[in-house]
């Protein structure tokens, strides 16, 4: 398991397909878990998220459409990736694999109740320091140029 | 699709998806854009700890890492949030009704 780390690191996909056969010929009569499909298909949906929230802290115009995009999606992406590195991880169910996984819920509750509140106090702090919101009759670019002179 | 071909896929992804948030740190208009995409790479990195964590095959060193690091960031945001809301322009140029309830708040906590 660990002897293949240094092949997809090294070798990129060319090497990465003969060590995907060499596994599959491996676990032909396991199979990839129903836990690590899982783990894949959450930290998969965790990364489509992430993709939102990179993409809407590009391009949307205003502060407070860019908060927006990035408290929600980065939150949800957050939880969804940890969620399911966590399954990916419990393959056996030992005692250590209890406690990482407990200390994984650990990371997802704290992020789960931390970024919405240091979303809010920023937004807060933005809101009373007068950042103006973007508003139909000002251009867009122009509002936040202007604003970011100031 | 083995799992570690997935794990060092999805920590590219998430770098790579690092990039624009990274980008809003360099060019964002207020220095509030600046904070959100800080704070947005902080708990990336945290994630990103425990993707290497997984790859290395040592979790239950790095999810302390992890912790520790969405703390920190927690943290960070939050002070940086309260010093630039004390700091910058407060008195003059508010309405009186955005400055009470707020005033009531700091109060109470």
């Amino acid at each position: 398991m660990s002897m293949d780390v240094s092949d997809s690191f090294f070798g990129g996909f060319s090497l990465d397909f003969g060590f995907l056969a060499e596994a599959s010929a491996e676990i032909t009569h396991s199979g990839l878990s129903a836990l690590d499909v899982c783990g894949m298909i959450l930290a998969s949906v965790g990364l489509v998220f992430f993709l939102g929230a990179a993409v809407g802290l590009y391009r949307f115009p205003d502060f407070y459409t860019r908060m927006h995009a990035a408290g929600k999606g980065d939150t949800l992406s957050s939880l969804l990736i940890l969620l399911g590195f966590g399954l990916i991880t419990l393959d056996d169910f030992s005692m250590v694999g209890w406690l990482l996984v407990v200390k994984l819920l650990a990371i997802v509750l704290f992020i789960m109740l931390t970024s919405p509140t240091s979303t809010h106090a920023l937004m807060r702090a933005g809101y009373e320091d007068g950042v103006e919101p973007v508003t139909k009759r000002s251009p867009s670019t122009k509002n936040t140029k202007k604003e970011g002179e100031s | 699709m083995t799992t570690e071909g997935f794990t060092v896929f999805a920590g590219a992804a998430l770098f790579v998806l690092m990039l624009p948030a990274l980008y809003r740190v360099a060019v964002g208009p207020t220095s509030f854009d600046r904070l959100v995409a800080v704070n947005v790479i902080g708990t990336k990195t945290a994630v990103l700890l425990v993707v290497i964590g997984t790859l290395f095959g040592r979790l239950d060193m790095f999810v302390d890492f992890a912790l520790a690091y969405a703390l920190l960031n927690f943290v960070a945001s939050l002070a940086v949030a309260r010093y630039l809301n004390r700091t910058r322009s407060m008195p003059e140029k508010k309405p009186a009704k955005r400055r009470a309830p707020r005033k009531k708040k700091a109060k109470a906590s």
